[in-house]
C-alpha cells in the first residue's frame, strides 16, 4: 500500500453530553483519515454530530474518548501553548462568519496577524494581499454591518488564510448563503485549495455542496460514519439508508410509500424535472385543479428528484386529461387507491 | 439666594462624581472581566470563585447606600484619616459604586456574540488577547451606555454624603436649603435644577457617544 500523508486522523473519537437524567451520545466511535490537499466532506442532517465532530479537531469541543491527530501530533495531548500554536495552523470559518463588528475589514483581517506579534509595517501588507486573494481590496476600510452575507464570508476566509494555515475547517460555511453567494464562496475555497495547496474540510448538509468541490465524503448518521469514500463513488453507489435520504433516492417498495385517503395520482420526478412549471402547465393545460396531498422534493444542482401526491380530478375527462399531460412531459404518473 | 454656594456645591460634586467615578471605574471593570471570564460558560471557567465574587458583589449592592455610609465609618477613618466632609465621602461611593459598576460591565461584556469569542479562540488567541482585543473593544458601546449610568447615579448618591458632613449641591439643597425650613425652600428647589440639568447632560452624552461608537450602525 502507498505510504499516505495523512493531514489529520481521527480514531475512536467518542462525544457524550451529560444531560438531566443521562446522556447525548453526539460522536459514536469515529474514524476518519484526511490526506493533505484534499476537499474533505462531512454530510449529515442536523443532530447527526458533524458540527460536533469538526468542533473537536480544532478543540472548540473536547471529546470524551479517542484520539485527534494533526500531522500525527494528538492534539487532545496539548497543553494550553501547544494548542494555541496548533489552532493557527488549523484555520476555520463559521456559518455566521463570526466577524468583529466593532472593527473595519482589515482591522479583521489583521487579528491573526496582531495575536501573533507580527510586526505592524508586514502585517499591513499582508492584508492587503489576502484581501486581493478574496477580492475586497476595495473593502479594507468598512465596517462588517455594511457587507453582505457573502462578502463577510470572504472577509472571514481572508482572516483565517493569515496565519498560513495548512488546513481550513469550514463550518456549514455556505448554509447562510442564497445559491448564487454559495457559488462564490465554493469557488473561492477551490482556489484556495489547488493555488495555496490549503487542505479543507467542511461540514454541510447540502448535498450540491459536497457535489461541487469535494473529492472525498464521510457520510454522518447518528454519531457514527454511515459511509465514506470518494464523492463519485459515494453517490453511484449509495449503499447506506442515511445516503439514500441525503441524496433524495425516494424508497420504490408500495409498502413503503404513504396511502393517501382519497383517490390520488403519484407523480414521480426522476429526471429532474422541473416542478413548478408542471404545477402550472396542469392548471394553464389541462385545465384542471391540482390539490397537492404530500411533496418529498429533493433538490439537487437545481433539479429535482422524488415524488408528489396530487388528488386524482373526481370528473373522469378531467382525470384522464390530467394524466395524458403528465405523461407527455416524460413523468411516470401511479393511480393510487386510498384507505 | 445663595448662587455662590450653588456654585460651590456644583463644582465639589463634579469633583466627587468624576473622582468617585473614576476609581469605580478602574476596580469595577476587572471585576466585570472576572465575573464574565469564570462564568461556567467562560473563557475562564472557575465557578466557585465566580458564586464567591457574585455573593460578595450582591452582598454590598444590597445595602442602602446611607446605611453603607454609616457601617464604613471607621473604615473610612482608616483609609481616608476622617471620616467627615467631602474627600472623605469619596470613600463610601466608590465602595457602593465599584460593585454596581462591576455588574453593568459584566452586561455589556455578556452582549459580545459567543461565536466571535469563539472564533478568536480558533485562531490562537490567549485569555488576554480574547479580553483585550475582542471582549472590550467588542463591548465599547455598551460599556458607555453602561458607564454613563454609572456616572449619574454616584452623581445622585452623592446627595446623601450629606449625612456624614460631605458637601455638594445635593447636599447642600438638603441642609441649607430643606433643613433651614420654608424660607429657603427656593434655595432647595435651584440647588435640585442644577441637579437635574447635570443628570440630563450626562445621560445625553453618553448615548451620543454610544451612537458615534458603535459601528453596527451605519
Amino acid at each position: 500500500m502507498p505510504e499516505k500523508d495523512l493531514l489529520i486522523e481521527v480514531k475512536n473519537l467518542r462525544k457524550v453530553y451529560p444531560v438531566p437524567g443521562g446522556e447525548v451520545v453526539a460522536l459514536d466511535g469515529i474514524d476518519l483519515s484526511i490526506e493533505r490537499g484534499q476537499i474533505y466532506g462531512i454530510i449529515g442532517m442536523s443532530g447527526a454530530g458533524k458540527s460536533t465532530l469538526i468542533r473537536c479537531m480544532n478543540r472548540l469541543d473536547t471529546p470524551t474518548e479517542g484520539q485527534i491527530l494533526i500531522n500525527g501530533q494528538n492534539i487532545l495531548a496539548m497543553n494550553e501553548k501547544q494548542l494555541m500554536a496548533t489552532r493557527r495552523k488549523v484555520s476555520m470559518i463559521f456559518q455566521q462568519f463570526n466577524l468583529l463588528m466593532q472593527k473595519t475589514v482589515a482591522r479583521n483581517v489583521r487579528y491573526p496577524l496582531e495575536i501573533a506579534g507580527v510586526d505592524k509595517k508586514k502585517a499591513n501588507e499582508r492584508v492587503m494581499e489576502l484581501l486581493r486573494i478574496v477580492q475586497l481590496e476595495d473593502k479594507a476600510n468598512a465596517y462588517p454591518i455594511q457587507l453582505s452575507g457573502g462578502q463577510r464570508q470572504r472577509v472571514a476566509i481572508a482572516r483565517a488564510l493569515a496565519s498560513n494555515p495548512e488546513v481550513l475547517l469550514c463550518d456549514e460555511a455556505t448554509s447562510a448563503l442564497d445559491p448564487m453567494t454559495t457559488q462564490s464562496i465554493l469557488a473561492l475555497l477551490q482556489k484556495i485549495n489547488k493555488e495555496l495547496g490549503i487542505t479543507v474540510v467542511l461540514i454541510t448538509h447540502e448535498m450540491a455542496v459536497i457535489r461541487q468541490i469535494c473529492s472525498r465524503v464521510a457520510i454522518l448518521d447518528g454519531g457514527k460514519i454511515a459511509e465514506e469514500g470518494t464523492v463519485d463513488d459515494v453517490f453511484v453507489h449509495t449503499r447506506s439508508a442515511a445516503g439514500r435520504r441525503l441524496f433524495g433516492i425516494v424508497p420504490t417498495g408500495d409498502d413503503e410509500e404513504a396511502i393517501p385517503e382519497v383517490p390520488a395520482l403519484r407523480i414521480v420526478f426522476e429526471e429532474g424535472k422541473e416542478t413548478q412549471p408542471i404545477i402550472a402547465g396542469l392548471v394553464k393545460e389541462a385545465g384542471v385543479e391540482v390539490n397537492i396531498l404530500s411533496a418529498d422534493i429533493k433538490r439537487i444542482n437545481g433539479k429535482s428528484y422524488g415524488q408528489m401526491l396530487i388528488e386524482t380530478p373526481k370528473d373522469d375527462e378531467a382525470r384522464k386529461r390530467t394524466i395524458h399531460y403528465l405523461e407527455s412531459q416524460g413523468l411516470t404518473v401511479k393511480e393510487v387507491d386510498p384507505l | 439666594m445663595n448662587w455662590e454656594l450653588i456654585w460651590q456645591g456644583f463644582l465639589e460634586t463634579c469633583m466627587m462624581t468624576v473622582i468617585a467615578s473614576s476609581i469605580s471605574y478602574l476596580l469595577g471593570l476587572p471585576l466585570g472581566v472576572l465575573l464574565v471570564i469564570t462564568r461556567k460558560d467562560g473563557i475562564k471557567p472557575a465557578p466557585t470563585f465566580n458564586a464567591i465574587l457574585g455573593a460578595i458583589i450582591n452582598f454590598l449592592r444590597s445595602i442602602p447606600f446611607i446605611l453603607l455610609i454609616a457601617m464604613l465609618i471607621p473604615v473610612t477613618r482608616a483609609v481616608m484619616g476622617t471620616a467627615i466632609g467631602t474627600p472623605a465621602s469619596v470613600f463610601p461611593l466608590v465602595i457602593s459604586a465599584t460593585p454596581y459598576i462591576a455588574r453593568v460591565v459584566e452586561q455589556s461584556f455578556l452582549e459580545v456574540d459567543g461565536g466571535v469569542i469563539e472564533a478568536a479562540k480558533a485562531m490562537g488567541s490567549s485569555t488576554w488577547q480574547i479580553i483585550r482585543k475582542v471582549l472590550i473593544p467588542e463591548s465599547v458601546p455598551s460599556l458607555v451606555t453602561g458607564a454613563a449610568m454609572a456616572v449619574t447615579t454616584i452623581l445622585a448618591y452623592t446627595a446623601m454624603v450629606s449625612a456624614v458632613g460631605g458637601g455638594g449641591i445635593g447636599a447642600y439643597a438638603i441642609t441649607k436649603g430643606y433643613q433651614r425650613g420654608k424660607k429657603y425652600y427656593d434655595f432647595m428647589y435651584a440647588a435640585s435644577a442644577v441637579l437635574v440639568i447635570m443628570v440630563q447632560v450626562i445621560a445625553i452624552t453618553g448615548t451620543r457617544l454610544t451612537r458615534r461608537l458603535d459601528h453596527r450602525i451605519r
